[in-house]
């Protein structure tokens, strides 16, 4: 019932600009569980993940392709035994190696040999400023002492830090203690970025969704320390969806500037594509990376404007936003080609921010840790990873 | 008490911190700086400015050759310099050298 149409008009199939970034899922194994994960409830298992060779390929196809930076993500990356070997080939590609990570089971020989395959940059998940309050979400006892120590190796090594906070309502009030984290920390870089509602996320939804207020004062501390640290600290916001009244450009358009690719090979416009029935997602195992990104009809189908609704189409707005995303369409409007419910001219507009504000209000439900196997079963908050 | 970005000193040494790099941009015929989440598309001039710095040439001497090579005012290149300089600073896209 989620199908959707075929692409409407060949237009949209004209030589795409290439992405300026890849994303790598090395891997879905994690020893966190994190009830906001960017994963699929359907996580990969190891043995369904691209081999070292594969891997390869895709970097120097990435590279052809015209990408500028690859992440390195998962699940936890550094689970994959040959990172440093992929670290060093994209470097050889001349392509910006960022690795995004826990900092679950990385050492500081490790993390020294990774920096110096070719590292260039290190992003870091931080939970909280409050270590209970961390460990809860994460789902691992000791997690942020672990990501503190981290952070301190990469400080003594001088590998350029990125802080990345996911805020909802159990840490809202913080924003400024983490603030505060991330200079102690020596981060040159911190991302404060509002729960996503997708896969996780909006399984977790009534759980993790903050008040208007807790969204305000939020707000205010990134205002406030942003003037303040200036030069100093760089500070990213990423405001949450429901209480905006226009949608973001996800992912800066659908397969314009980024693509993802599955533990499996699998090439996605962003994390949450699988959820989209009815698009076929080609697999690296099959065809090249660029041949993907410019021939795929999953991609071609909501690149540019030419395949939106009105009142998108006619919209002033069509290409700053691209119309949103489409599987928040879907998963809030029940059609991914329809309007991003986020914005004020979708008739669903008032009902998805009355929801948030409803949830928000009410007591918090217990969080479904993201695990493998079990994606509905329920964990205490007390429950600890692998 | 939102300042301008404060140029650098002439006698400044203008240097990339760790994570951030200057880069030919083959498949888009440009020069790129590449940082953290971040890639910015340099002019040809911003590219010119940025080619000199290397750790150990100081502003004013960025600026002179810059105002030999294209033979234009140095006030007006130091102007031009020193705002792009500046913008970097506070995106931590540049460092200064101690």
């Amino acid at each position: 019932m989620n199908a959707v149409a075929p692409a409407p008009d060949p237009v949209a199939r004209r030589a795409p600009a290439p992405p300026l970034a890849v994303l790598l899922e090395l891997t879905h194994r994690c020893p966190l569980a994190c009830p906001y994960c960017s994963n699929p409830l359907r996580l990969v298992g190891q043995r369904d993940e691209l081999a070292t060779a594969d891997w390869l390929r895709v970097l120097d196809e990435a590279a052809e392709l015209g990408a500028l930076q690859v992440h390195f993500s998962g699940g936890e990356p550094t689970l994959r035994k040959d990172l440093a070997e992929l670290i060093a080939r994209a470097r050889a590609l001349g392509l910006y190696a960022n690795l995004i990570t826990s900092g679950i089971g990385l050492d500081r020989a490790r993390l020294q040999a990774l920096q110096q395959a070719g590292l260039d940059h290190l992003q870091l998940s931080l939970q909280d400023s409050e270590p209970a309050g961390a460990d809860r979400i994460a789902g691992y006892a000791g997690a942020h002492q672990r990501k503190l120590a981290l952070a301190q190796w990469c400080r003594e090594l001088e590998l350029p830090l990125t802080l990345n906070a996911v805020i909802h309502r159990h840490n809202a009030g913080r924003v400024a203690a983490m603030i505060e984290l991330a200079l102690q920390l020596g981060a040159g870089r911190l991302e404060v970025a509002h729960t996503q509602y997708y896969g996780w996320g909006l399984t977790n939804r009534a759980a993790l969704m903050p008040t208007r207020e807790q969204l305000e004062a939020a707000t205010a501390a990134v205002e406030a320390a942003r003037e303040r640290l200036r030069g100093r600290l760089v500070i990213d916001y990423v405001t949450p969806d429901y209480y905006a009244r226009r949608p973001k450009a996800c992912m800066g358009g659908w397969a314009q500037r980024f693509v993802n690719v599955s533990p499996e090979g699998k090439v996605l416009p962003c994390h949450a594509a699988e959820t989209i029935d009815g698009l076929r997602f080609d697999s690296v195992r099959e065809r090249s990376l660029g041949e993907i990104w410019r021939e795929s009809e999953a991609f071609a189908r909501f690149r540019g404007t030419e395949w939106m609704p009105e009142p998108c189409r006619g919209c002033e707005h069509r290409e700053r936003d691209w119309g949103g995303c489409r599987c928040q369409a879907l998963a809030l409007s029940g059609r991914a080609d329809t309007l991003d419910p986020v914005c004020e001219r979708s008739p669903d507009h008032a009902r998805v921010r009355a929801l948030a504000e409803a949830e928000s209000r009410a007591p918090a439900p217990p969080f479904v840790y993201r695990r493998p196997q079990r994606p509905g079963a329920r964990a205490d908050g007390g429950e600890t990873g692998a | 008490m939102s300042a301008a970005p404060q140029a650098p000193a002439s006698d400044a040494v203008p240097r990339f911190p760790p994570g951030v790099r200057l880069q030919r941009d083959r498949a888009r015929e440009q020069w790129v700086l590449l940082a953290p989440e971040r890639v910015v598309e340099l002019d040809p001039i911003a590219h010119a400015v940025l080619a000199r710095v290397d750790g150990a040439t100081r502003v004013d001497a960025i600026v002179a050759a810059l105002a030999a090579e294209y033979g234009a005012e140095p006030a007006e290149v130091a102007a031009d310099v020193g705002e792009l300089f500046a913008t970097l600073l506070e995106r931590r896209l540049l460092a200064l050298a101690t």
